[in-house]
C-alpha cells in the first residue's frame, strides 16, 4: 500500500499545499486511469511528476485543469475546492497548463496567441466591442505591450508577426510557456516541456522556468520523462504508478528508491537489480 | 435626363455608395468618401446611359446580391470565424422572413380571413419587423444551439440541415401560423407610399413635387437602397466585433478548443454567441427578403437557395473575411443570374437531343454552380479574399502605442 502525501506531510512540511489532489478516481470505459491518486504541491516549488507510461500523469493534469470530471476525489487549489469546475474557471483562479503536444492557435500570429490570454478583456464581449471601441483600444495596447515584453523575455520577439503554425516544435513549446506568462498564474502545469526540444532550446526552457519560479514566484508541476531535466530542475519529485501516488522525495532519493525502479521496470528486474 | 431617371439614378447611386466602401481595399483613408462619391457617380452614370429595362434588371440583381451578402456575412461569423459547419442557413432565413411578415402585416378580417390564416398580424412598422426578425432568429438559434452545438463539423452539419428542414416543414404544414402551404401575401414595403399616386402622409407638401413623377414600378430602386444600407450597417457592426478581441476569441476556439479553454475562454459560450449572432444577421436578411417579394411561402426556403448557394458564395469569396463573403455573394449571384440566360439558350440544343430535356435545362445552372464550387475548392481553397493573419484591428499600424 502506497503512503499518501497527507501521511508524509505530517513529518515534512506544514505549509498549506498550493495544489492538493485527494484520492482521485477516473475511468475511461473499463480502464481505470486514476485509482485514488493523491498528491500535494507546495507553493514556490518546481515539483516533478514522473512515472511510467500509463501511470495517469496526463489524466491527472486533465482532471486538475478541469478537462475531465473525476468519478471521485477532490482537487483543491490554494485551499479552494475546484473539482469539476470548467477549465476557464480554473484558469481564472490562477492555474495554467500546457500540452504535451503544443496546441497553438495555428491561424493567429504569435503576438495574438499571447494577446488572447489575459482575463477580463472588455473586447471579448460582443456588445462592448461594438459600443466601447476606445476602451477596447486602450486594453489592446496594454495587452500588446505585455505580450511584447513576454516575447522579449523569452527571446521570441522576432517571431511576433509569424503564424503560430509556422513555428518549430521547440519554439511552440516556448510559446506555450509564454502563454502561461501572459496569465500571471500561481501554478503552472507543464506536460513534458522537454519533449521534442533540441538541447539549446531546452537549456533556455530550463533557464526560463527557473527564472519564473525565482523572480515571479510561480509554482510549477512538471511531467517529464527526461531524467536529466528532472534532476536539474525539480525538487521534490513525485512518482506515480498505475493511477496512484507512489512516493515523493528529492531527485536523488527517487532515483535510489527500489519502488520506483520496480514501477518502471517491473518486479523481476527490480528484484534482480536490488 | 428626366426627373424620374435622375431620382432612380440617385437611388441606385446611394445604394452603390453603401456597397462600394465595403468592397474597396481597406487601408487608405479615402476608402469611405471615395467609395461614396464613386457610387453616386456610377449610379447616375448608369441611369443616364443604359436602357430602362437593364436598369431595373441591375436593381433587382443588386437587391438579391445584397440580401445574399447579408446571409454570407452571418454564415461567415459562424463558419469563417468559429468553424460551425452550419448547413441550416435557410432555416434562420425563413424564421426572419416569416417573423417580419407577421409583425408587419394587417391581420385579415372578414372574407379574407377564410383564405389567409395567421397567428397574428401586428401592423407594426418595417423597422420593428426587421428588429423582431433578428430577435426571433436569435432566440431560435439559442434554443437550437444548446443541444446542437455539442456536435462538431459534419455531425453539426447534419443536425443543422435537419433543423432547417423542420423549420421549413412547420411553415409548410401549420396553417394557423403563417398560412401554411398557401403564400402569405400583402407584406408591406417601407416607403412604398412615396411611389403611389397619393403620397405619404408624413411627407411635407413642399416636397411632394420631388416624388410626384415616380410610379410604383420605380419602387425597386428605393428598396435596393434600404437593403444596401442594411448590408453596410451589418458589415460595419459584424466587422467591428470580429476584428476585436471578440473575433480573436472565436478564431482561437475554431483553431484549438482545448487550448482556448486553458487560456480561460468559456468555449461553449463563445460558440453559442457566434451561432446566435450569425443567425440574427440571417434573420435580418430573411426580413428584407420578405418585404422585397411581398408574398412568401415555405417553398422559398429550400436548402438549395437558402443554404448551399450561400456556402458557395462564402467559399468563393473567402471564409474568414467579411469583405470576401460579400464579394462572393455578388459574384456567385452574378453567375447564378447569368446562367439563366445560358440555360435558355441551351434549350434548342437540348430539344434536339431529347424532347424532354429542355424542361430540365434549369438544372444545368446547378451543374455550373457546383463546378464553380469544385474549382474554388481545388484551385483557390482560401477564396478570392483570404483570411488575414491579424484579427484585431486595434493592432493596425507599425506600433499600437
Amino acid at each position: 500500500m502506497a503512503t499518501t502525501p497527507s501521511d508524509a506531510s505530517d513529518t515534512a512540511d506544514t505549509t498549506r499545499p498550493l495544489l492538493e489532489v485527494s484520492r482521485l478516481i477516473m475511468d475511461f470505459g473499463g480502464l481505470r486511469a486514476l485509482d485514488g491518486a493523491s498528491l500535494d504541491v507546495r507553493p514556490g516549488t518546481i515539483t516533478g511528476l514522473i512515472g511510467p507510461n500509463g501511470a495517469g500523469k496526463t489524466t491527472l493534469f486533465n482532471v486538475v485543469a478541469g478537462v475531465y470530471e473525476p468519478r471521485a476525489g477532490r482537487v483543491y487549489l490554494d485551499g479552494d475546492d475546484i473539482t469539476g469546475l470548467p477549465p476557464h474557471r480554473i484558469f481564472a483562479r490562477g492555474l495554467c497548463r500546457t500540452f504535451q503536444i503544443p496546441r497553438e492557435h495555428a491561424s493567429l500570429s504569435v503576438l495574438e496567441n499571447l494577446m488572447l490570454v489575459p482575463r477580463h478583456q472588455a473586447g471579448e464581449s460582443f456588445l462592448t466591442s461594438l459600443l466601447r471601441p476606445g476602451r477596447v483600444r486602450e486594453e489592446e495596447q496594454a495587452h500588446r505591450r505585455h505580450a511584447e515584453e513576454v516575447l522579449a523575455f523569452l527571446d521570441l520577439s522576432h517571431l511576433a508577426q509569424e503564424y503560430a503554425r509556422n513555428l518549430s516544435g521547440g519554439q511552440k513549446k516556448l510559446l506555450e510557456l509564454a502563454r502561461t506568462l501572459m496569465a500571471e498564474p500561481k501554478l503552472v502545469l507543464l506536460d513534458e516541456p522537454g519533449a521534442g526540444v533540441n538541447p539549446t532550446l531546452m537549456g533556455r526552457l530550463v533557464e526560463n522556468i527557473e527564472r519564473l519560479n525565482r523572480e515571479r514566484d510561480i509554482t510549477f508541476l512538471i511531467i517529464e520523462h527526461d531524467m536529466d531535466l528532472i534532476m536539474r530542475l525539480c525538487d521534490p519529485v513525485i512518482v506515480m504508478s498505475e493511477g496512484r501516488y507512489l512516493m515523493e522525495g528529492s531527485p536523488a532519493e527517487v532515483r535510489r528508491d527500489p519502488r520506483v525502479l520496480e514501477a518502471y521496470l517491473g518486479g523481476q528486474y527490480a528484484a534482480a537489480g536490488g | 435626363m428626366s426627373q424620374v431617371l435622375f431620382l432612380k439614378g440617385l437611388m441606385l447611386g446611394i445604394a452603390l455608395a453603401f456597397l462600394l466602401p465595403i468592397l474597396l481595399p481597406p487601408g487608405p483613408r479615402w476608402r469611405v468618401p471615395g467609395g461614396i462619391l464613386l457610387g453616386l457617380a456610377a449610379g447616375l452614370g448608369i441611369a443616364a446611359s443604359v436602357p430602362p429595362g437593364y436598369l431595373s434588371y441591375l436593381v433587382g440583381f443588386l437587391t438579391m446580391a445584397s440580401l445574399y451578402g447579408l446571409l454570407a456575412l452571418g454564415l461567415n461569423t459562424q463558419w469563417g470565424y468559429t468553424g460551425h459547419l452550419n448547413f441550416g442557413v435557410a432555416g434562420f432565413f425563413a424564421v426572419g422572413a416569416f417573423t417580419s411578415a407577421l409583425v408587419t402585416i394587417e391581420a385579415p378580417s372578414g372574407l379574407a380571413a377564410q383564405y389567409t390564416q395567421v397567428l397574428f398580424g401586428l401592423e407594426m412598422p418595417f423597422l420593428v419587423g426587421v428588429l423582431a426578425a433578428a430577435l426571433v432568429s436569435g432566440v431560435v438559434a439559442l434554443i437550437v444551439a444548446v443541444p446542437v452545438l455539442r456536435l462538431r463539423l459534419d455531425f453539426l452539419a447534419i443536425a443543422t440541415i435537419g433543423v432547417a428542414e423542420i423549420i421549413r416543414l412547420v411553415f409548410q404544414n401549420e396553417r394557423w401560423l403563417a398560412n401554411g402551404p398557401q403564400p402569405l401575401r400583402g407584406i408591406p414595403q417601407p416607403g412604398r407610399c412615396l411611389f403611389e399616386s397619393r403620397p405619404c402622409e408624413w411627407l411635407p407638401d413642399s416636397l411632394a413635387w420631388v416624388v410626384e413623377p415616380l410610379s410604383t414600378r420605380d419602387y425597386t430602386a428605393f428598396y435596393l437602397m434600404v437593403v444596401a444600407a442594411f448590408l453596410a450597417l451589418g458589415y460595419a457592426l459584424i466587422e467591428r466585433a470580429c476584428r476585436s478581441p471578440w473575433g480573436r476569441m472565436l478564431r482561437a476556439v475554431r483553431d484549438e478548443e482545448a487550448s482556448a479553454a486553458m487560456n480561460g475562454k468559456n468555449v461553449p459560450f463563445a460558440r453559442i454567441q457566434a451561432f446566435v449572432v450569425g443567425a440574427m444577421v440571417m434573420g435580418v436578411a430573411g426580413a428584407l427578403y420578405a418585404h422585397y417579394t411581398v408574398a412568401i411561402d415555405y417553398s422559398h426556403f429550400h436548402a438549395l437557395f437558402g443554404t448551399f448557394l450561400v456556402w458557395i458564395m462564402l467559399m468563393l469569396g473567402g471564409s474568414g473575411n467579411h469583405r470576401g463573403a460579400i464579394l462572393g455573394a455578388i459574384l456567385v449571384w452574378g453567375v447564378w443570374a447569368g446562367t439563366a440566360f445560358l440555360a435558355n439558350a441551351l434549350e434548342p440544343v437540348l430539344a434536339a437531343i431529347h424532347p424532354e430535356l429542355p424542361g430540365r435545362a434549369q438544372y444545368v445552372r446547378w451543374l455550373l454552380v457546383s463546378l464553380l464550387l469544385a474549382a474554388v475548392v481545388l484551385f483557390r481553397p482560401q477564396g478570392l479574399l483570404p483570411e488575414e493573419m491579424r484579427v484585431s484591428n486595434y493592432l493596425r499600424g507599425p506600433r499600437g502605442r
